[in-house]
Order: C-alpha cells, then structure tokens, then sequence
C-alpha cells in the first residue's frame, strides 16, 4: 500500500538534497535528472499496485 | 539473373468457371495469396475442404517484406506439411542486442528453455516464404488434394448475399462471376474487399519514416537482431540489422517526420547512408529499398456474414515485434477447422464468431506491444521523449533499466484467456498449458509432441489411460496415452500425478483434468466447437 504519511529519516535533509542535485542545471538538464529519478524509485518500489497509487496521487 | 519474385509461378490460365453457366459455386474462396492466403488454403485443402485462391499477381511478393518467423507459426507450417523447408532454408537465432550510441545496452534471448523441435525465430525472405508454401500447394494438387490457385484473376465487385457471396473476377481474358459459400480475405492491409464491403479500420498512424535498405553483402556480423538507438551513423534515430539467408541484410533507419520521400529513396543517397554505417570501403549491391510509416490498428470483428478477414487485411502493426506474418498465420491456424466443421454442418455458424473473438483478443494483445515500442523508438511528446532519454541513458549504467528498453517485444503464442470455446481448467496444472494456450513441444522420448498433434480432436492422457476412440456429435476424438517424461511433467502436469488434456485441431488446449471422465469430455467437446 502506497504510504502518504510522513516517512523520510530528515525531510528538510532530503529536501534540500533534491534541490541541491538540481543546482546549476538548465531546465532541459533538470528535467532529465528528474526523469531518471522517478524511474530510479520507481523500480526501488516495484510493486504495481503501489505504483499506480502513486501515479494517482500525484496527478494535477 | 531472373529473382524468384520475378518469375511467374501462377500465370494466368483460363478456367471452365469463366464460361460456366450458371455461375460456378465454390465452398471457400480465398482471396490474396500471400503468406496468410497460402496457409489458409493449405489447411483447408489437406483436409479436404475443396479451396480456390485468386491473386491480382502471378508471383511472389517484390522484395524481402516480412522476414521474421517466430516458432509458434513455425509449429503451424510443421502442420501444414511446410515447416521443414522453411527451418532449412532460413537463418536461424535466438539473441537481440540493443546498442545505445556506440555501446551494447541490453541483450536478449528468446530461447528460454529446451526441449522444442523449432527454433525462436528463423529470418527468411517474405518471396522464399511465398515460394516454399507455393511448393506446398503444387504438391497438395498432385496428391489430388481440392486445391486451385488462379494468378491474374483480381476482385472487382461483391455482395453478400446472405447464403453466399458473389464475386466478380476481371482477367486478363475479360470478366467472370463467382459464388462462394465462404469467403476468406487474405488481401493485405489495403484489402481492397474491406473496402468494397466498407468495413472500419481503425488505430493509430505514426508519423515517423523509416527507410528499409535490404543489402547484398558479405559481411561477418553475428546471426543476431542488433538494433540502435542514436548511432552515430544514424544520430538522434534508430536503426536495425538483421540477417537473412544469402547474404541479404535487412538494415532499417529511422529518418524523422518531415523528409523528401523521392530524395531519400534515390540510390546514391540511400548507400551514403549504408557508408556511414558499415564504412566508406564496404562493398554491397542494393536488392530492395522502400520508406514506410506505421499504423496500427484492426477491424472491429473479423467476421462480416460470409467473409471471414485474415492477417493484415485484419489487422496491422508495426513490424518491431514481429507479429504481422506471425499473427496471420495464428489467424488462418484457428479458422480452417473451424470452418471445415460449419461445411460439414458439424457445428452451426455462430463456430465462426468465435474465430472473431479469439483472434480479435490475439490482435489487441499485439496491437498493445506494437504501439508500446512504437511510442518508446518514436516518442510522441516531449515527456515521452524525456523519459525514453532517461531509460537510455540509465540503461548504459545500471541493469534495472534495461528492460524497460523497447525496440521491440517479439511475437510469442497467443493464449486465448477467455474464449467462448474454453472448457474446465484445474489451477493446479501448469499455468501456460491452460484452456486457450496452444500446445507446448517436448520430447515424449518416441518423438516431438507436437509432430503428433494438429488436424483433428484429441485426447492425451498424461500417465493415465483414455480411450484410443471417442465419437461425439459425428466428431471423432482420438486418444492418445503418453508416459510423462520430464518435458511433458514440467509443461503438463507440474505436481500433479496424472493429467488429461483436451486440444483442438489446431493444438490449442480446449480442457483439463486430474482424471479421464466420458461426460466431461464430451461437454467440452461440445463446448469447444460452440455448442456449450
């Protein structure tokens, strides 16, 4: 099941991390980045039900 | 030299049906004949459904076309008394590599376990496919078997008129008519009989060109699919190589949306191409060269009252997978028995609307995979396309991305999950021999399963007993007693002791049980030819 509470170890951490990776980029560069690292989670989280629990969650 | 796919091999002679009065009725008339329309009538002819093909041509198909020949079809040409000569004269393989830049991506094998009389896949040239079930039809006529092929006849006009179809035939000779009691449309994907029946055909176009150059070289590239995204030679496309029998080379570039089609298929620009590819000093002469797009869709059914839509004139997908020739030949597999029972008056017409369902799912289920790679080798937006980039560039380092690399997902056997037809399963028993599956090969120890199966009703039983003969609804069921090997446990039975399988005369399992039981059986006999 898709876990929508909070879950990191450091949020401010991890959150600054993200921003951190995205220092210095251009839009397209960022972009990519992104890319990959949905799909770097996504396949750390594998299970289907979850993913697209996910992908429900996420959309506008 | 004179090619093969320039030589007559039905050239026009005139038949007693031109000056026949009244119209000559025919029991099937099968339109095209092609890949689809020769298997078709084989099946029909050798056993004994008298069958006549017309063509607009006289020969082969022009250029290599379909290459690929996966080994569920390869099993049904066994069938058919053709698979051989196609195994021997075709390049045989089993591995694809995909290269992202310069650098090996991901790799595949499609032979996944032992135990198979067939290979995964044979590439052999659409024209020597065409020339080999030609041979097969000629050997038919000479056995006596009710077969006629008629080049130069071309369909004009026809009307279902409800017990038959009527047809009009021009010649070369002038005009004739036609009646048929069935008529199968084997004419490709722009059936001009879907046409004249006004029939929908829809799905989704692509817009990108792809140019196919197939090369005479000697060249020592491995006997594997090598497929590209971003060559160098070729940058921001994608490109393939593939080999076929005598040294013909299928290389296909993907060359973008907007081109000049007349441009790009002049031969000087086509072979600066090739340079790029193979360098300035490789030596090679061009056998054929055609730009294409893609679409795939299907008819809504594939039975219309007495017209009956086979292969492309069905259905068409992109050919990344494969599963264009290697879906129509699925399609003719599951009609002729069906067919042949209706002819008999064995089974009532509503028999042929399952030929609809179940194909109608085996053309979803490709349609589903072509689009998929189509939409990852062609991105259609600038999201598709920043995630395609991402697989890529993630698959050069890391092997969970490797997968998700899609230059296409080959034709493997439909299972019919769901079909009308289906009669009792036991969970128990393996998951991939199940109601709707088609047989899987092994070794029995006194030959190859499949060589014993096909053409008739049957029922195996797995280290248990059946009766050697069963006679339901005038449909004889022959008995078939197998002593399980480890190829027959593993694929029949699992942990099961004993097993009783139930399969159709295109060696689809229609049931299974634990043990033999009469009624049982002859309930899904009954249920499988629709009269459940």
């Amino acid at each position: 099941m898709l876990n929508l509470k909070p879950n990191f170890d450091d949020t401010d951490g991890f959150y600054a991390a993200l921003l951190g990776a995205h220092e210095g980029l251009s839009d397209a560069e960022s972009e990519a980045l992104n890319a990959r690292l949905i799909l770097i989670l996504a396949n750390h989280i594998g299970n289907e039900r979850v993913l697209n629990a996910a992908l429900e969650a996420a959309k506008p | 030299m004179t090619k093969i796919f320039e030589t007559p091999l039905y050239p026009y002679q005139r038949s007693n049906d031109q000056d026949a009065s009244p119209t000559a009725r025919h029991k099937v008339i099968i339109i095209g004949a092609g890949p689809v329309g020769l298997a078709a009538a084989i099946d029909l002819a050798q056993q004994g459904v008298p069958v006549l093909v017309l063509d607009d041509n006289d020969r082969v198909s022009f250029g290599s076309r379909a290459i690929c020949f996966a080994k569920r079809p390869l099993e049904i040409l066994d069938r058919l008394g053709c698979g051989e000569p196609m195994v021997s004269s075709g390049v045989v393989w089993d591995t694809g590599r995909v290269f992202v830049g310069e650098d090996e991506a991901y790799s595949f094998n499609l032979l996944t376990e032992s135990g198979h009389k067939n290979p995964a896949f044979i590439n052999l040239q659409q024209y020597t496919f065409e020339e080999k079930l030609i041979e097969r039809v000629r050997a038919l006529e000479a056995e006596g078997a009710p077969i006629e092929l008629r080049g130069k006849n071309k369909v004009t006009a026809l009307a279902d008129n409800g017990d038959h179809v009527r047809l009009e035939v021009d010649t070369p000779e002038g005009s004739y008519l036609l009646e048929a009691d069935w008529l199968i449309a084997c004419d490709g994907a722009n059936s001009p009989t879907r046409q004249m029946l006004g029939h929908d055909f829809k799905g989704r176009v692509f817009e990108d060109n792809f140019l196919i150059a197939d090369v005479i070289m000697q060249a020592d590239f491995p006997t594997e699919r090598w497929f590209w995204f971003d060559p160098p030679f070729n940058p921001g496309q994608s490109a393939l190589l593939h080999k076929q029998p005598d040294n013909v080379w299928r290389i296909d570039f993907q060359i973008g949306q907007d081109i000049d089609r007349d441009e790009e298929l002049k031969p000087e620009n086509i072979k600066r191409r090739l340079r790029a590819m193979l360098g300035d000093d490789a030596k090679f002469e061009l056998e054929w060269t055609s730009i294409y797009t893609f679409q795939c869709r299907r008819m809504e059914r594939f039975r219309y009252g007495r017209t009956l839509f086979a292969g492309d004139a069905a259905h068409q997908v992109s050919p990344f997978g494969a599963r264009g020739a290697n879906s129509g030949l699925q399609d003719t597999d599951n009609l002729a028995w069906k067919l042949k029972l209706v002819l008999e008056g064995k089974a009532e017409e509503a028999l042929l609307d399952s030929y609809s369902d179940e194909r109608v799912y085996g053309a979803a289920e490709n349609i589903l995979n072509s689009t998929r790679s189509t939409d990852f080798i062609t991105p259609k937006s600038k999201a598709s396309m920043v995630f395609r980039d991402a697989v890529l560039a993630l698959a050069r380092v890391h092997e969970f991305a490797r997968p998700l690399v899609n230059s296409g997902r080959l034709s493997v056997p439909c299972t019919h999950d769901g079909s009308a037809l289906n009669g009792p399963d036991v969970a128990q028993l393996p998951r991939d021999t199940r109601p709707g599956a088609p047989m899987k090969d092994a070794d029995t120890g006194a030959g190859w399963l499949l060589d014993k199966l096909g053409n008739r009703f049957q029922l195996i039983g797995f280290n248990i007993e059946v009766p050697a003969v069963l006679e339901v609804n005038g449909i004889t069921i022959e008995g078939l007693n197998l002593p399980a090997t480890d190829d027959l446990k593993a694929r029949y039975l699992g942990d099961a002791g004993a097993a009783v399988y139930l399969l159709r005369p295109d060696q689809h399992v229609a049931a299974r049980w634990l043990g033999y039981d009469g009624p049982a059986v002859r309930n899904a006999l009954l249920n499988a030819i629709g009269k459940g």
